[in-house]
């Protein structure tokens, strides 16, 4: 057996130590080959993840075979038998079939294994950039954060010094800055000056001429721009020892105007004046400006230039209030001034009215008296004449006192029919003694359509008519007086001043135009203006003669012409040529002129008094029931066929012709009173088909006469209505279609 | 009761009604009214004044009690209250009314809660006045008397 089977003589002689040494390794490299598949097995059971559990197998597979040959070497390097040789066969061929099987793999596996690597390292350069940009953004995050603050602090206040200080101190803060400087324009506008910094606690109050280079370059640009550290502005501090300044940035601040604010123009364009920021980073610090930070310091300059032209808009605000408060506080001393000049005045006029008026009396009264002694004709003229001037110098002496009160609007005609003609030829009989004396002529001429009665404010046309006429007599020296009076038709004033006056007859009133023309001294232009004003005298006149007059009359007479809707106005072709006095008036056109009366005003009581007004129509409108049941009463037992309703509607509808007189109750919610009475004159167009309108109510003050008359009732009476009162008015209705005064 | 003495009786209760201020002129112009062709005028009248005035009273509590007093509508309620008790003569009830309608101008619902009851007690003092008057009247109308009419002028 020992010659077929092929083994190897050992050759023990001399190769022993060296056998021995093989042995030995052979048997190192089992033990390793067969310890490496076991590190590897515990190794990827620990770990998670791993690929490649087959190829590990595999190359276990390899291994462990490997070290199976070199340890059944082992056996080889003696005499071995044949199983030996056997199993050294079987074990030599799968190690060569398991290693050539993985050499195969490998050339799959190591390109993968590769590319694991390499997208390794790329991820985790991802990562670390990543970092970088998450850095960066928390960075930007952090600043942003800043500004808000900063914004917040610089908004919060509006006082301008706490605006700068704050501001300059955040962004200190912040950008962790040595030192921060606001430049400020000064007055001129020719120098920036130094007014807020930092660390400095007095600015020294340094300028630099606005006009450098390194300013307008900053100025020119709305971006924070990098100065040199050694230009005028950025150098605030001495500069001691090695030092090497940190980087220097200036921003412009707009300072805004209110006036900068148009509609479609922006701030940019319109603002003029800049204040120069500049900021500095630590020396020695190697720090330099990043571009988010110059973001954050262009934000900030915009935010302060809002928050300065606020605190400046509520300056100026401000101050317009006080100003304000000033003029109140001397406007109200003035009004009460005025107050107590107008107060003075009045007192003053009527102690002064009241000094008249007695001795007035004294004459009124003894003329009277001497009226009703024995007299020839013509004492009896004269005491007339007397008595007649008196009453007439009365009124004046009321109307004196009656100035302030026509000034305020407060006085009021006294309407009523009278005579005109009779008052043209009263007036005239008044100033003929006067013109005599002066040997002046009066002519009086009336048109012959002008009426003989009307409705007017009797005295007062007197007083205007005599004032006109006596300040011609007054002022000529000779010559004639013309007057005339006509109705004046629709026409044009020839009074330039008053275009507009144009007077349109109606049925109830026509105009009246008087003229007086005289041939006397005559106005001067320039003085006609002043004609009309109260206490303006013509100083000419007034040397020439003694005059009088307090200077009153005509401005009075002008007054009571407008009262009576009318115009006034004087002509004259200039000195010594005479003038012309014209007024127009509008009178009243009386109605159902009866032949016996009207020649005294009807205030009393017409002595026939109706008792029994049997079958008289009544209509009694009344929302109170218990009211409504006397009232009816009362009618009843006059004798009226009375109607009553409760309600303006139903009053609408039941009033017809055959009623003589509605009663109603002005106080009606619904349609008031007033309403009704013009829906009764709508429904009756024809005035003697419309039954007259009476008026009932609680009180009867002016106001209620005034809206009861304007509503077109012909009458008021004051409840409660007594029989007496209710027998009067109804008497008086129907004698005269209105009553007067039922109160 | 004989004749003489109930109408002494009726005109000296009529007097007290006046010295008293309860009634005043307006009163007596009712009283003219009346006569034959009218001979329940002031009866009417009266009784549509007590009609009236309950519903007003009632109106104006309830108007009053509000949370949110409508001081328009009282006001309305005592003008009305005012004009029927001038109409009939019950003085004292119409200044009261005055004196509320001050009040409701300046808006004092104290003063106005205190005036209703105030006008409240005028009223039913008048109403209980009236109700006796008339009561002495149907006697002396009963008894085949007339009423006297009381004069003007004797006070």
């Amino acid at each position: 057996m020992m010659e077929s089977c092929n083994c190897f003589e050992p050759h023990w002689s001399a190769d022993e130590l060296l056998m021995k040494y093989q042995y030995i390794s052979d048997f190192f490299i089992a033990l390793a080959y067969f310890s490496i598949p076991l590190e590897l097995i515990y190794f990827v059971k620990k770990s998670s993840v791993f690929p490649y559990r087959w190829v590990l197998v595999q190359f276990g597979a390899f291994i462990v075979l490997c070290g199976a040959t070199h340890l059944i070497n082992l056996w080889t390097f003696s005499m071995h038998t044949r199983t030996v040789e056997v199993v050294m066969t079987i074990a030599k061929v799968l190690t060569a079939v398991v290693s050539c099987a993985t050499a195969l793999m490998l050339v799959h596996i190591i390109p993968d294994l590769l590319s694991v690597k390499t997208r390794e390292l790329f991820l985790k350069n991802k990562a670390a950039e990543l970092d970088r940009e998450m850095g960066l953004i928390r960075t930007q995050e952090e600043t942003g954060r800043h500004v808000r603050m900063l914004t917040h602090e610089i908004r919060s206040t509006l006082d301008r010094h706490t605006i700068l200080k704050t501001t300059l101190v955040e962004l200190g803060r912040t950008l962790a800055l040595e030192e921060c400087a606001l430049w400020m324009p000064t007055r001129t506008g020719l120098e920036l000056q130094l007014s807020y910094t930092l660390h400095q606690q007095n600015p020294v109050g340094y300028t630099v001429p606005i006009h450098l280079p390194v300013i307008n370059q900053v100025f020119g640009i709305n971006r924070a721009v990098k100065i040199s550290p050694n230009s005028p502005v950025a150098r605030i501090r001495p500069v001691a020892g090695k030092y090497i300044p940190g980087e220097v940035v200036a921003v412009r601040v707009p300072l805004l105007h209110l006036s900068n604010f148009q509609i479609n123009d922006w701030p940019e364009l319109s603002t003029k004046r800049y204040a120069l920021m500049v900021l500095m980073l630590p020396s020695d610090s190697a720090r330099q400006w990043h571009v988010h930070e110059l973001e954050l310091v262009e934000v900030v300059a915009d935010q302060v230039a809002v928050a300065l032209s606020h605190a400046a808009i509520l300056e100026e605000s401000m101050r317009a209030r006080d100003l304000l408060m000033e003029q109140n506080v001397a406007l109200d001393l003035a009004r009460r001034e005025a107050e107590t000049a107008i107060c003075a005045r009045n007192d003053f006029l009527a102690v002064m009215n009241h000094e008249m008026r007695t001795p007035m009396h004294a004459i009124i009264a003894l003329s009277s008296l001497l009226q009703e002694t024995e007299l020839t004709p013509e004492q009896r003229l004269m005491v007339e004449t007397i008595m007649k001037s008196s009453n007439l110098l009365a009124t004046l002496i009321n109307d004196v006192l009656d100035l302030s009160r026509l000034e305020d609007g407060s006085l009021q005609l006294d309407d009523g029919t009278f005579n005109l003609h009779a008052l043209f030829r009263e007036v005239v009989n008044l100033i003929k003694p006067v013109a005599s004396v002066k040997k002046l002529l009066l002519a009086l001429n009336l048109a012959p359509d002008l009426p003989e009665y009307a409705v007017g404010d009797e005295k007062r046309l007197m007083q205007v008519i005599l004032n006109i006429i006596g300040n011609a007599v007054k002022f000529s020296k000779d010559g004639s007086i013309s007057v005339t009076a006509f109705v004046a038709k629709a026409e044009y004033l020839r009074d330039v001043k008053a275009p507009e006056f144009f007077p349109v007859p109606s049925d109830t009133h026509f105009y009246m135009r008087v003229q007086v023309k005289d041939s006397g001294s005559g106005i001067s232009p320039q003085d006609l203006p002043k004609l009309f004003t109260t206490f303006a005298q013509n100083q000419a006149k007034s040397a020439s003669r003694n005059s009088g007059g307090s200077g009153l009359g005509l401005a009075i007479c002008k007054r009571f012409v407008n009262l009576m809707d009318g115009h006034i106005w004087v002509e004259s072709k200039g000195l010594g040529k005479g003038c012309i006095a014209t007024f127009i008036v509008k009178l009243g056109i009386p109605e159902q002129l009866k032949e016996t009366k009207f020649l005294v005003m009807p205030k009393i009581p017409s002595s026939h008094v109706c008792s029994h007004f049997s079958g008289l129509k009544v209509l009694v409108m009344d929302e109170n029931s218990v009211s409504r049941a006397v009232t009816k009463g009362l009618l009843l037992h006059l004798g009226c066929d009375v109607a009553t309703v409760c309600s303006s509607s139903e009053c609408l509808q039941a009033v017809s012709q055959e009623h003589r007189v509605v009663f109603m109750d002005v106080y009606v919610p619904g349609i008031d009173g007033y309403e009704m009475a013009v829906q009764i004159h709508k429904k009756f167009a024809k005035p003697h088909e419309r039954p007259l309108i009476v008026a009932l109510t609680g009180h009867a003050d002016k106001v209620t006469k005034e809206n009861c008359t304007g509503a077109g009732m012909d009458g008021v009476i004051l409840k409660p209505v007594s029989l007496e009162k209710m027998r009067m008015a109804l008497s008086e209705l129907l004698e005269r279609g209105l009553i007067f005064e039922a109160i | 009761m004989e004749l003489g003495l109930m109408q002494r009786r009726l005109e000296d209760y009529t007097k007290s009604l006046f010295m008293e201020g309860l009634l005043d002129a307006q009163f007596l112009q009712l009283q003219q009214l009346q006569d034959e062709s009218n001979p329940g005028f002031v009866g009417e009248v009266v009784s549509l004044f007590f009609d009236d005035s309950e519903k007003l009273l009632n109106e104006l509590t309830s108007a009053m009690d509000q949370q949110i007093v409508d001081f328009r509508k009282v006001d309305s309620y005592v003008h009305q209250f005012k004009g029927s008790s001038s109409s009939i003569g019950a003085q004292r009830i119409k200044n009261v009314c005055i004196l509320f309608r001050n009040y409701i101008e300046e808006q004092n619902i104290e003063a106005c809660l205190r005036c209703l009851q105030q006008v409240k007690q005028e009223y039913y003092h008048v109403k209980s006045k009236l109700e006796t008057l008339f009561r002495l009247e149907q006697q002396v109308l009963a008894a085949g008397g007339s009423i006297p009419a009381i004069e003007v002028t004797s006070f």
